[in-house]
């Protein structure tokens, strides 16, 4: 008998395909299952048990659930911008360096390398009210005289969260669009300033529409990989104080390892995996957009 | 003439403030990492003094040697995490390379129907947050018993990293050119050869920038692990940096000299690969 082969591209597919399916997909639908049922980690029967949509039915009128889904994307979308603008300005001002442009684009590595974790226990370091760099600073200048509570404070820790966040992150836009940068052709630029443009408009009409696609891979580098804010935020405050800097992630955390609710958290893990698939799918869309602009410009 | 003299000026003048501004972006980006190098290196009393004292004192290594020194010194079992993140993180970084290779191979060569599907779903098991996936993994590998062992972490590891080194070996194979494989077929290379004599070593520098990109994800990766690793069998130095923080205080010491430990060998292999990181992730950026 002969041996049926599968075409090249299925098997060289096949060992990807089968790590993610054991490691990832399997879990998922074991994840949905118990979304379904009453699941604690200290009753393994409760697995068997289905309740249908009561897990979601429950999360849908939990305020606080809405209220760390708000400000899951609050941060999200207030980081991710400030991280895209900041990168933008950083790889402008890098680009107009004619010397040590390697030395500075190996510096802006530099908290790429960081582990989230570690970015989080640095943070929380510096903005320790009592002993941390931020404050010992603002008042050895004579800023202010007292210590500002800044992780004890629901809008100030939100604020050092997203600071952090912005630090270990910004470098990523910065890197690729400094990318984009130096593939430009630079006739364009040139041919737009002898026709009279101001430099706002050459940057506006001629330049970003050229960086677009490698802000938006950066962008979907990013959103990849969103969930990072997790450690960060899981050291630096936790969820704290009493809960005013809770996301999804910590939540999430908490509902299923320290209430051991594990029905419950899964259900609310499938609503943060569908809002990490949005943000991905919405600049993966962006990406191609941009991506067919420029080939159509060009 | 004046109008020159005065344009001359405010060029130069904005030439600087930029300059500055440039001066000061870049000192926020290392001043965090400069803070625990030092801090790694005073004594706790300074670190904790009121009023701050700026201009270190005394500088020892006392925090390493303590760290080094075992359990039960005031150490901790440094020596276990680093083995364990190096097995840990050096195995999955080969297993995703090879498979990714495989994979970014089939999608850059070959035509296949939903294929940009298929892509996409492979693309999208990474956004899943590794805290909503270590709920079902966890409970998983306690049925398996892979709780707490290395295997276990490499398998959750080389799922992470796969779709990843996909996308950036894909990018690289796309950019040596089909031909030259083609010749060397046509030359009585199999194409199993061609593949190994022709188009790797053309794409060698994307495959290495895949895999630090591999490397640090696992070197640095902390949802999964905190919740995948029980003991000093298989707990890696994220996790282990937990174990300076007690209920209310932090060994901020102790903490600034594993962190040191741990972002060391992080940084000289990202020094290596640099140039070629961006250049496989932006291949991609115009020709879809």
């Amino acid at each position: 008998m002969k041996a049926t082969r599968l075409p090249p591209h299925v098997m060289l597919l096949l060992p990807a395909v089968i790590v993610l399916a054991a490691v990832v997909v399997l879990p998922l639908l074991l994840s949905l299952w118990s979304s379904f049922t009453p699941f604690r980690l200290t009753r393994p029967d409760s697995i068997y048990n289905f309740v249908g949509l009561r897990n979601y039915e429950r999360i849908f009128i939990d305020t606080d659930f809405w209220i760390a889904f708000g400000r899951t994307v609050l941060l999200l979308t207030v980081a991710l911008n400030l991280e895209m603008l900041l990168g933008l300005g950083l790889a402008l001002l890098v680009d107009r360096q004619t010397r040590g442009q390697r030395a500075l684009r190996t510096i802006l590595m530099f908290p790429m390398m960081f582990s989230p974790i570690l970015v989080g226990f640095q943070f929380k370091f510096m903005f320790n009210d009592n002993v941390g760099l931020i404050n010992n600073a603002l008042q050895s200048l004579g800023v202010t005289d007292q210590a500002i509570p800044w992780l004890i404070d629901g809008a100030l820790a939100f604020t050092a969260i997203t600071a952090a966040e912005v630090w270990s992150s910004t470098a990523v836009f910065a890197i690729f669009i400094l990318a984009g940068l130096m593939a430009m052709p630079r006739e364009p630029q040139e041919a737009a300033r002898v026709d009279g443009c101001t430099p706002w408009q050459t940057f506006r009409y001629v330049t970003w529409p050229f960086l677009m696609p490698f802000a938006f891979i950066a962008m979907t580098i990013r959103s990849l990989d969103v969930a990072r804010a997790y450690d960060i935020i899981k050291i630096m405050t936790d969820g704290g104080p009493a809960g005013r800097t809770e996301v999804l992630w910590t939540l999430i955390a908490r509902t299923a390892y320290s209430d051991a609710r594990m029905g419950l958290a899964n259900a609310m893990a499938y609503v943060a995996i569908l809002l990490s698939v949005a943000f991905t799918a919405f600049f993966f869309s962006q990406l191609g957009k941009a991506r067919a602009q420029v080939a159509g410009d060009w | 003439m004046d109008a020159n003299k005065t344009a001359r000026v405010r060029k130069r003048a904005s030439a600087w403030a930029l300059n500055v501004t440039l001066f000061i972006a870049m000192a926020i980006i290392c001043l965090p990492g400069l803070w625990i190098v030092l801090n790694s290196l005073r004594p706790t009393v300074e670190i904790m003094a009121k009023p701050p004292i700026w201009i270190p004192r005394e500088l020892s290594l006392q925090a390493y040697v303590d760290m080094f020194s075992g359990v039960g010194q005031g150490g901790i079992p440094v020596l276990e995490y680093f083995r364990n993140s190096v097995i840990i993180a050096v195995t999955s970084t080969v297993i995703s390379l090879a498979v990714g290779m495989s994979g970014g191979y089939a999608f850059a060569r070959y035509r296949f129907r939903a294929k940009s599907g298929w892509f996409l779903g492979l693309m999208l098991t990474r956004t899943v947050p590794g805290i909503a996936l270590s709920l079902p993994l966890f409970f998983l590998y306690a049925r398996v018993g892979l709780i707490d062992t290395h295997a276990g972490m490499i398998l959750a590891y080389t799922a992470l990293n796969v779709p990843f080194t996909i996308w950036l070996i894909d990018g690289f194979f796309r950019q040596v050119p089909r031909d030259l494989a083609e010749a060397a077929q046509i030359d009585g290379c199999t194409r199993w050869q061609a593949f190994w004599q022709v188009e790797f070593p053309l794409a060698r520098p994307g495959i290495a920038s895949a895999g630090i990109f591999a490397f640090l994800t696992s070197w640095n990766e902390f949802a999964l692990a905190s919740q995948l690793t029980r003991s000093t069998d298989s707990k890696t130095l994220p996790v282990g940096l937990l174990d300076y923080t007690a209920e209310f205080t932090i060994d901020w010491r102790g903490m600034c000299a594993l962190a040191v430990v741990m972002i060391i060998p992080a940084l000289l292999l990202t020094y290596a690969v640099q140039k070629h990181l961006v250049s496989g992730l932006t291949s991609g950026a115009i020709k879809g």
